[in-house]
């Protein structure tokens, strides 16, 4: 018989569901890597090795990592907005867009201390409209945003493919690809920043992205938890007819909710275009708006879980590629499906465990005292 | 020439649209019990690698669907069980199966044939013959629309006309039998049916695992008629079009292949209106037809042509009283 709700004490919730529910998906990720035929504690440890094991590993899983702060965050303020936002992924597009527009249009005239900061705001306004249009249509047609959201993943990606194959296109080049923008768009490398200041640090994907994706966690956390209008906007995901009541807006809220988590999903594209590609081209988001659902799932779509979900998302993708080199036969596509166990213990079964850890841990004595 | 090019173009336009009403009743059938669907591209590119690798593994038609069967229906359960029995959230478990799909298949295609996640070609005897070819050439020789009809609906393999015959299957499931009426009510309103003395726990296990059955020969599709062998990743967003279009069609089998045959036909003629000027409109981009589906469903949805209302019960899990 399915069972009912329970209320587990918040310690449990907040940092022992996710584990358990980490290990779950881990465990059976593990019985396929046995059953394909390699041993799961040695692809572990190569997988951290790989990840964690040198400073080009760790500049590498933090590249990652903010990319999916962004995507995270981007899943995480719509639920608070009692939305589900799985349009990430073309939002991110949208971003990366709005970055490579800016970059095109005035990379040649402005230096890079009023470039970049164009290109941010582009690529948030852009993102940002990607998502405040599904949080409008739901806020007044009443058209539900994951529905809505997952056909605008598909528009963004025919959009950014019809202009780069029409107009963006440099001129003689077979492939979909811009024009590289002039060096005063170019997001400086953390290697760069810290070899301005004598630090040795190897070349990697790695920039000051990064900086600004924490910014943005830390934002999230003062706008949701100490501003007033974070404060109405959860009321309304958490119960819209009293937020109503108590004279809260919940269609604008809903759409700034969405817009907010469009501008921070936007911001992949800054990461991507304006830190790494130096030029416009087509899938650099490549499936993280979908990744950023598992690290908001995984992080409970807290600011700070999202950051540390973030870094471990970062070592499983870093690891994993670096293992896709190490082993014949093992390929990335073992971390996506891993990404997937996650979404499947952590969200959708996640009422599988938690009423199991509570018997557990009534029967060993716990929250005896409340009856 | 006119009536080749019509009679191909209807002909792929059945072809491409096959997979699409296949997975957009599988769809029908479990959202119309109050289930989301979500993972239906999962389902069906998971039940696509079952068919190829067991397909190449045994040469057996019949092995290759009855794998893919019980993946399709596996899957389902999957869904029941998180969902149905555990309330769980419907939306995330969709895309859960999805993700996970996505890189399974491609690990299992690796592990087992070494090609980069592709199988090798089925053999011919596991690929769908093609049936009524004789009768076409009859009808072929009719005067003037002869040949167009012979090439649009003749010759084609058992699938297409099998799809086309489980719409009305389909249809009648739900709107002339008492299980269907008492599944509809499971969408609409549980606790009715719940009072009634019915479970609205086993309808919605029945209908998802009908819907296994369905987004199964969706799967099987791709690889028995379309591609010889799996390539990751096949399944290429049919799977939300497919949702799509069962939203278009307003949740109803009928309204569904419609839609289906309009994204189907929108894709066949994708391909062939490039560089072509229409009148009136001039030159269309290709990627505007194929975001066209999306395009058309959000505006749907929005109400701003007619009114796509979902079930009513929709993704709330059923919890009985006591």
């Amino acid at each position: 018989m399915s069972a009912q709700p329970v209320e587990l004490p918040r310690w449990m919730d907040v940092a022992l569901l996710p584990a358990v529910n980490l290990a779950l998906a881990l465990i059976v990720a593990g019985i396929v890597v046995t059953l394909v035929g390699f041993n799961p504690l040695q692809v572990l440890t190569l997988l951290a090795k790989g990840a964690l094991g040198s400073q080009a590993g760790i500049s590498y899983t933090l590249y990652y990592a903010t990319t999916f702060i962004c995507t995270g965050l981007a899943v995480a303020v719509a639920f608070h907005g009692g939305l589900f936002n799985i349009g990430g992924e073309g939002q991110a597009i949208m971003g990366g867009l709005g970055a490579g527009l800016a970059a095109l249009a005035w990379s040649a005239q402005l230096p890079a201390g009023l470039m970049l900061p164009v290109m941010v705001l582009s690529a948030a306004l852009f993102g940002g409209l990607w998502g405040a249009v599904p949080g409008a249509l739901q806020a007044w047609r009443g058209s539900h945003t994951v529905i809505t959201t997952i056909m605008f993943n598909f528009m963004a990606a025919a959009l950014l493919s019809y202009l780069l194959v029409n107009g963006l296109k440099e001129p003689g080049n077979m492939t979909p690809e811009s024009r590289a923008f002039a060096p005063s768009a170019h997001m400086p490398g953390v290697h760069e920043a810290l070899g301005a200041v004598g630090i040795d640090w190897p070349r990697t994907p790695l920039n000051l992205t990064l900086l600004l994706a924490l910014a943005a966690a830390l934002l999230c956390y003062l706008g949701l938890w100490k501003s007033q209008p974070g404060y109405a906007l959860r009321a309304v995901g958490y119960a819209p007819d009293a937020a109503l009541y108590a004279g809260m807006q919940p269609r604008t809220l809903m759409v700034v909710a969405m817009a907010t988590s469009g501008a921070l999903a936007g911001l992949v594209g800054v990461n991507e275009i304006a830190g790494v590609h130096g030029r416009l081209l087509p899938d650099f988001v490549a499936g993280a708006g979908f990744a950023g659902i598992a690290v908001s799932l995984i992080g409970r779509n807290h600011p700070l879980g999202i950051v540390l979900a973030s870094i471990l998302f970062g070592v499983l993708y870093q690891g994993g590629s670096e293992l896709a080199f190490e082993i014949n036969g093992f390929s990335r596509d073992m971390v996506f499906m891993l990404q997937g166990l996650i979404v499947l213990f952590a969200g959708a079964m996640a009422q599988v465990a938690a009423p199991l850890l509570f018997k557990a841990w009534r029967s060993m004595g716990g929250g005896r005292q409340h009856g | 020439m006119d009536d080749v090019l019509i009679g191909t173009l209807i002909a792929s336009t059945l072809r491409v649209s096959v997979p699409l009403i296949l997975c957009a009743l599988a769809g029908v059938m479990c959202e119309r019990s109050g289930v989301i669907d979500l993972g239906l591209e999962g389902k069906m590119l998971m039940t696509a690698f079952a068919t190829a690798a067991v397909g190449v593994a045994s040469g057996s038609l019949v092995l290759a669907l009855l794998a893919a069967l019980a993946v399709g229906v596996a899957l389902s359960m999957l869904h029941g069980y998180a969902c149905v029995s555990h309330r769980g959230d419907q939306v995330v478990l969709g895309m859960a199966i999805t993700m996970t799909a996505a890189g399974l298949s491609v690990v299992l295609g690796i592990a087992g044939f070494a090609q980069g996640g592709q199988t090798p070609p089925l053999p011919e005897a596991v690929r769908l013959d093609r049936w009524f070819v004789g009768a076409g050439d009859v009808v072929a020789q009719l005067p003037y629309i002869g040949k167009t009809l012979s090439l649009a609906f003749f010759g084609h393999n058992g699938m297409v006309y099998g799809a086309l015959a489980l719409v009305g299957g389909v249809w009648w499931l739900l709107y002339r039998t008492r299980f269907g009426l008492r599944l509809r009510a499971a969408g609409e309103n549980p606790t009715m049916v719940d009072a009634a003395g019915v479970s609205v726990r086993a309808l919605r296990y029945q209908a998802l695992a009908l819907n296994g059955v369905l987004s199964a020969l969706a799967g099987s599709y791709l690889v028995l008629a379309q591609n010889p062998s799996f390539i990751p990743n096949m399944t290429a967003g049919r799977g939300y079009m497919a949702l799509a279009a069962l939203i278009f069609g307003k949740w109803h089998p009928v309204g569904a292949l419609w839609a289906c045959l309009l994204f189907g036909f929108l894709d066949a003629v994708s391909i062939r209106l490039q560089g072509v000027p229409l009148p009136l409109v001039g030159e269309v981009p290709v990627q505007f037809i194929q975001a066209l589906p999306y395009l058309l469903t959000v505006v749907l949805l929005a109400g701003f042509i007619g009114r796509a209302v979902a079930p009513a019960a929709l993704g709330r899990p059923y919890v009985k009283e006591r």
